[in-house]
């Protein structure tokens, strides 16, 4: 996709600034707890301190009656449920009836200052009676009752699924070495450096304006409007600039509901502002899950056949743990082939903060089963992982066993420009005792192919507007949470009209401004609004040029849009200005707007829950870290990663290398130390819910990154643009803990690789026993009859075998 | 006003100097620096990731020397002097920290930013070259989620050579990455 310009690219593919980045540096940017009203409220929530207890009674008259409260709410008063899925509308603003987490949310005030409202949390009197608490995965399946919700799929059990895609049994026949094992990913948190803040104001004429720090305006908007019972219409929801999301501002949140509420009912605005510790409470983080992985090899290391089964803990709500579950699934099939693939995934409610989509999004945890389970099959076949890796890559352009088309693919060449750089056939296997280096590679969605709730609507909008002083202003839903896609919106109209991207205005992230984005989350935005604006902007250009052409009397595939002019490609002298340009156009056709959108490509599985996992395009990583273990203390230090990324085509190439490297931080913090952990006796308190104890890398813990950024233009992307945002965060936790095993010959099967757990394993080794640390056991676990799906290669044309369910309509889970 | 329960009524006034100006200003006594300049002096480029001194976020400069300002009572900077990120750019000229901060995305999200350049500047103050070394150390009490601190230490070691009078450009892979 060439910007039709017929010359290089002017701007896409070079370092800028992001559009945004001065506001940044010089404090200008508004975030949500920026923003100050006249006669502004402030609103506090309180919160619950039981894991799991019915609520038998609440008084709130003292506190209604105290000097400078406006108001009190409770679970009555904002009856209608809510949750980002359509099929887990299981939140309430305010717990009706029943608490399920310790920070669940109570009651709330609203007061003229944040000292009032938080000392009147006291004098409301909320009576528990409490019921057992489900703490874990195994306590889930142990315990049917007390159900922590009435709904799931039995029990406990939110979630289970059960899908085949060629027979697993015979491809494991066929193989000559199948392996099983058994892995476990900790629990992490986005900890986000800004706190959710949310400000409401209800105006006389009945609208409702709310300014948030959330991913997700539009979804935002569509739950006030359900819980309101408002038309969505006269609801405005702006995303503020995010100050970090990651994934833990994508859901709709109490808090926002509460805030719009209060404003409604005391004509004021109101704004609230979460601690760090209810930052906590808000979670939606990275699910801990537990993993057996049985996979079959040829002797070249060809898999034939994988069986894969994971046990989520998914916490008090629903959240997006369904499209979650189906992820631990989902993309064990886009990086190497694989034959005949089995996938059972369960999520189970537990009496603990939520767990939704943390960067990565659910793929994390089995590709660090599957990359160290690659590891020890290698080791087991005598060959060297990363050329049995590049022999079985996934073809381009081609299906996978669970039909997810995959486009381009770089994976090949990443490894290769990792392993040159790191030296690896020099010191893989050769390094002194307590150094080590280790490979891993991944793949993730540029978007997600479905949208949240069902509708065959564009997933991205673009408005575009030229006015006769040559500016240009883009109109966009995308929501920038720091990954500059404000900026790219700009950069790409700036490469089809020839201007100064930072001469163009961006309006985003506000629904009555902006067409709908359906927001910041399964690293969509690049691919999906970029090629809106790209529409949009290839359309004004059509509408611009015919007139230029005629003024100027030059065949119009001659003009060339560039430095702020249109011109005459052989004749450069003759041209006129892009303001010029514009004002032609506007005296011939009138006002000069446009409108561009993005709907991705029907995906070709037909089974129910083929809705998670297709995506316009897939990016890949490779990633070799080298360790250092200290055999007495069992710290690991990373000392260096060389990461490849097959970006597609740099939109930015320096906005790309952030991404890379602050994913690479990220996946370092949930390999060595992160950890949401809850206290061992009760199983439910959080441990301690701050910064200084949930541990995560500063400075003097980060590492070395050599970034390779490899272009292999996808068709489905904006100039073949894919993304950077969250599959580089993958391979780190393989990649570490394959590299300790290098440096010290003992497995961790389990993230965080913290040193008690390398010590153990090391102890293990002295003794003679197994040199590992890692579960033991996968329960036994009710699945259900799988879903049948013939792959590709026999024939299968995406739907389920007959006599099981067959998807006519859109499946019923389809989410991101 | 009505005022809470527990609270003592009245406020404070002290003067102090805010990113050189002179300023009089009279707030309740619990309140902290961070609560002082977000609330009462509207420079809300101070952020706060905490507010219990665990993230650094909200550093200022008291004298020069970083402070984390939601750990100081506002009370406690009578007669001192306060830089916030509000006061570092030279009228439309950006300081060359925040000028490097922009050129090479060292500011993601941006939040954690106003801390991180403060720190930094009052790290070029004491040692116009300091090592990579040196820059991890003077900024380990600042946490930041999105950069992976790569860029940051890269803008300051830039800013550093400007600031030193010479002319250097970022490398080609801190640009582009590794060919």
């Amino acid at each position: 996709m060439a910007s039709g310009n017929g010359d290089a690219l002017r701007v896409i593919g070079r370092p800028h600034r992001k559009v945004d980045a001065v506001d940044k540096v010089t404090g200008q940017t508004k975030f949500a707890d920026d923003l100050y009203l006249p006669q502004m409220l402030y609103c506090k929530i309180l919160r619950s301190p039981h894991p799991h207890a019915r609520i038998t009674s609440i008084d709130t008259s003292t506190a209604k009656e105290l000097p400078g409260v406006k108001g009190v709410l409770v679970g009555r008063d904002i009856p209608i449920a809510f949750g980002i899925l359509p099929v887990s509308q299981d939140e309430h603003a305010l717990a009706p009836d029943k608490v399920r987490f310790i920070g669940d949310p109570v009651a709330a005030v609203a007061a003229i200052s944040e000292e009032i409202a938080t000392e009147t949390l006291d004098r409301i009197h909320v009576e528990y009676e409490q019921l057992d608490a489900i703490a874990s995965i195994e306590q889930a399946l142990a315990n049917p009752e007390p159900r922590i919700h009435d709904y799931g799929d039995s029990g406990n059990l939110h979630k289970l699924v059960s899908l085949e895609f060629g027979d697993v049994e015979e491809g494991f026949e066929q193989a000559y070495l199948v392996r099983e094992d058994l892995f476990f990913y900790g629990g992490s948190t986005h900890l986000p450096m800004e706190q959710h803040a949310a400000l409401a104001s209800y105006s006389a004429d009945h609208k409702l304006t709310l300014w948030s720090s959330t991913q997700t305006p539009h979804y935002v908007q569509r739950a006030l409007a359900k819980v309101l019972e408002m038309p969505a219409s006269r609801i405005r929801v702006i995303a503020c600039p995010n100050g970090g999301g990651f994934g833990g501002k994508s859901d709709p949140f109490s808090h926002e509901i509460v805030v719009a509420k209060f404003a409604m009912m005391t004509g004021r605005p109101v704004k609230i502002t979460l601690t760090r510790e209810e930052v906590f409470y808000c979670h939606r983080g990275r699910h801990p899950t537990l993993m057996w992985a049985k996979t079959g090899v040829t002797k070249d290391g060809h898999i034939t056949a994988m069986h894969f089964r994971t046990a989520l803990d998914g916490g008090g709500y629903g959240s997006y743990g369904v499209a979650s579950t189906y992820y631990t699934g989902a993309l064990q099939t886009v990086t190497y082939q694989v034959d005949r693939y089995k996938f059972q995934g369960m999520r189970a409610f537990t009496n603990k903060p939520p767990c939704g989509p943390k960067r990565g999004h659910g793929t994390p945890q089995p590709r660090f089963a599957l990359e160290v389970q690659m590891d020890k099959l290698a080791e087991q076949l005598g060959m060297d992982p990363a050329d049995m890796r590049l022999r079985h890559l996934v073809p381009e352009n081609s299906l996978t066993a669970n039909y997810l088309r995959v486009g381009s693919i770089g994976l090949g060449a990443c490894i290769e420009k990792v392993v040159d750089g790191s030296q690896w056939r020099d010191r893989f296997r050769k390094l002194p005792e307590g150094r080590g280096v280790g490979l891993a590679c991944s793949s993730y969605l540029s978007g997600a192919g479905l949208p949240i709730y069902w509708n065959n609507m564009p997933h991205s909008g673009v408005q575009l507007k030229c006015d006769r002083g040559g500016g240009i202003t883009v109109f966009c839903g995308s929501t920038d949470i720091g990954q500059g896609s404000d900026s790219i919106l700009a950069y790409i109209v700036a490469e089809v009209l020839g201007v100064d991207p930072f001469e163009i205005r961006i309006v985003t992230a506000d629904t009555d401004l902006t067409p709908v984005d359906l927001g910041s989350y399964a690293s969509r935005v690049t691919l999906m609004s970029g090629n809106a604006a790209l529409q949009a902007a290839e359309r004004a250009r059509d509408m611009i040029a015919p007139e230029v052409a005629q003024k100027l009397d030059v065949p119009r595939d001659r003009l060339v849009f560039a430095d702020s002019r249109v011109f005459d490609s052989e004749d450069p002298e003759r041209g006129m200005t892009f303001a010029e340009a514009v004002q032609a156009a506007e005296g011939a056709l009138g006002t000069i707007g446009t409108v561009g959108s993005y709907t991705p490509p029907k995906s070709p599985g037909r089974y129910r829950g083929a809705g998670v996992g297709p995506s316009p395009a897939y990016s890949y990583s490779a990633a070799v870290a080298e360790v250092e273990v200290d055999i007495d203390s069992g710290i690991v230090r990373v000392l260096k990663i060389w990461i490849g990324h097959d970006i597609g085509r740099c939109i930015n190439p320096t906005t790309v290398m952030g991404q890379v490297e602050g994913s690479i931080y990220m996946g370092l913090g949930e390999a060595l130390m992160e950890d949401m952990e809850y206290r061992e006796n009760f199983h439910v308190v959080h441990k301690i819910p701050s910064m200084l104890e949930y541990k995560s890398p500063t400075t003097l813990d980060m590492c070395e990154v050599e970034t390779y950024l490899i272009s292999d233009p996808d068709p489905n992307g904006p100039f073949g643009a894919k993304e950077a945002g969250q599959g580089p965060l993958l391979p780190v936790a393989p990649a570490v803990a394959n590299a300790v095993y290098d440096a010290v010959g003992v497995r961790i099967d389990e993230v965080p690789i913290m040193p008690e757990k390398v010590r153990k394993a090391l102890k293990q080794k002295a003794s003679g026993k197994e040199a590992r640390y890692g579960p033991t056991s996968f329960p036994d676990i009710p699945w259900p009859e799988p879903i049948h799906v013939p792959t590709p290669w026999e024939g299968g044309d995406g739907k389920a075998l007959q006599h099981e369910e067959t998807t006519t309509g859109p499946p019923p889970e389809r989410q991101h | 006003m009505e005022n809470s329960p527990n609270r003592p009524a009245g406020k404070v006034p002290i003067s102090l100097i805010v990113n050189g100006e002179h300023t009089e200003i009279a707030f309740a006594p619990h309140k902290t620096l961070l609560e002082v300049l977000r609330e009462d002096l509207g420079l809300t480029g101070t952020k706060h990731g905490c507010e219990l001194g665990e993230c650094g976020t909200c550093a200022v400069l008291m004298d020069g020397q970083p402070v984390l300002s939601c750990l100081v009572l506002g009370v406690a900077c009578s007669g001192r002097s306060i830089s916030t990120v509000e006061g570092m750019a030279d009228g439309p000229t950006l300081h060359p920290l925040q000028k490097a901060f922009a050129d090479l995305g060292a500011a993601q999200c941006g939040y954690c930013t106003p801390g991180l350049l403060l720190t930094a500047e009052a790290l070029l103050l004491d040692n116009p070259s300091p090592t990579r070394q040196a820059i991890k150390e003077a900024l380990a009490g600042n946490l930041c989620r999105c950069t992976g601190y790569i860029k940051i230490y890269e803008a300051v070691e830039l800013a550093a050579a400007w600031m030193r009078g010479e002319s250097a450009e970022p490398a080609r892979e801190i640009l582009y990455g590794q060919r």
